[in-house]
């Protein structure tokens, strides 16, 4: 996830992410990470990349982080949930993968290069 | 032609969702959208995000997801269905124009050495399969096999990725010369991917005619000034284009 701060929501921490925050920590599927101040407003993101082993870059001339997605078991994947997945179409109109739940779906990645 | 193949499924309780990846976003991915007229959700995905919870290293690949939103199979290569009629006519029996640059010539020459496997009516008839019988499939795996299926995934490569975004977002912004910083260092961590590479050569545009994203490779008469470490042609003949995409395996 992108970041211009290293102080960001909670709910900002938790759609970036796609781990939820409770009062034991950072989860998803069946994993809770305990991080820094987990019931607090605001997360400090720098601790909790750290606590949670999330990859943070930086380029500092744009004032500009992102962090990274978790390697947690060494696998893309370390559940098996699909993950919320959030993409606009051609319009701008945003899309939830989560709304299709119900269907059996197949997601397919091209590229026009 | 998946359009005719989602046609054929949508009355059994399926879904297909196609997402083009490409920074350049509706600029880049219009054209091609407008042109196959989706019928079922389109969507662009500007920084990858197919990569970062999917792993998506290569295109075209799938991801199946069931209706209970578990993922059954994980990101593999998926071919477009055969076009009706056209059955059984391959990258193989192309025609290569004489008219063109050397360098495109060469890449369509490596281009036809990708397999088209014969495996590739078995991935959509493995499809149908699973939309006919749901979790009785023997193409559907278990949450442990998903996972073990999809790719390799360590803290290197996992930095890679947000070098990755970052380069994505610079890129977005106008600043380009960061962008292929950043693209350098994703190259450099996540070798094995090539939607990343070929995101970042294909930002290399050569003239601005309909190939200009498709050279992937340094000006012949500025050689010197191509930012990047390989190139398509490079790359492809170095890892060998029958490796390029991975067959069918159920």
């Amino acid at each position: 996830m992108l970041l211009s701060t290293l102080e960001i929501s909670k709910a900002e921490f938790e759609a970036g992410t796609g781990w939820q925050l409770k009062p034991e920590g950072a989860c998803k599927g069946d994993v809770c990470i305990p991080i820094p101040n987990a019931d607090g407003d605001t997360v400090d993101v720098s601790a909790a990349a750290k606590a949670m082993n999330l990859p943070l870059a930086e380029e500092p001339e744009a004032q500009l982080w992102a962090m990274g997605p978790e390697s947690i078991g060494g696998r893309a994947l370390m559940t098996a949930k699909a993950p919320e997945l959030s993409l606009p179409d051609v319009d701008g109109k945003m899309f939830n993968l989560s709304s299709l739940k119900g269907k059996k779906v197949l997601v397919y990645a091209w590229a026009p290069y | 032609m998946w359009q005719t193949l989602r046609e054929e499924l949508k009355d059994k309780g399926f879904e297909l969702v196609t997402v083009g990846l490409d920074t350049l976003g509706v600029e880049g991915c219009k054209a091609f959208i407008d042109a196959a007229n989706p019928q079922h959700p389109s969507l662009i995905d500007q920084h990858h995000a197919m990569a970062d919870l999917f792993g998506v290293v290569n295109i075209p690949s799938s991801i199946w997801i069931d209706e209970d939103g578990m993922i059954v199979r994980p990101a593999e290569a998926a071919p477009a269905p055969p076009k009706p009629g056209l059955e059984g006519a391959g990258g193989s029996n192309m025609q290569v124009p004489s008219d063109i640059p050397d360098r495109l010539k060469q890449m369509m020459t490596e281009a036809a050495k990708i397999p088209k496997p014969g495996s590739q009516t078995a991935y959509h008839e493995a499809l149908r399969d699973w939309v006919e019988k749901g979790a009785d499939s023997e193409f559907v795996m278990s949450p442990e096999k998903a996972i073990e299926r999809s790719r390799p995934r360590d803290e290197t490569t996992a930095l890679g990725h947000a070098h990755f975004e970052l380069a994505t977002e610079l890129e977005m912004r106008g600043n380009h010369d960061l962008a292929i910083k950043h693209f350098q260092k994703a190259h450099e961590l996540v070798p094995d991917s090539w939607t990343f590479r070929r995101q970042a050569w294909s930002l290399e545009k050569m003239g601005d005619g309909p190939l200009a994203r498709f050279w992937q490779g340094p000006n012949p008469e500025n050689p010197e000034a191509w930012p990047y470490e390989g190139d398509w042609l490079e790359d492809i003949k170095r890892e060998g284009a029958e490796n390029y995409s991975e067959g069918f395996t159920p």
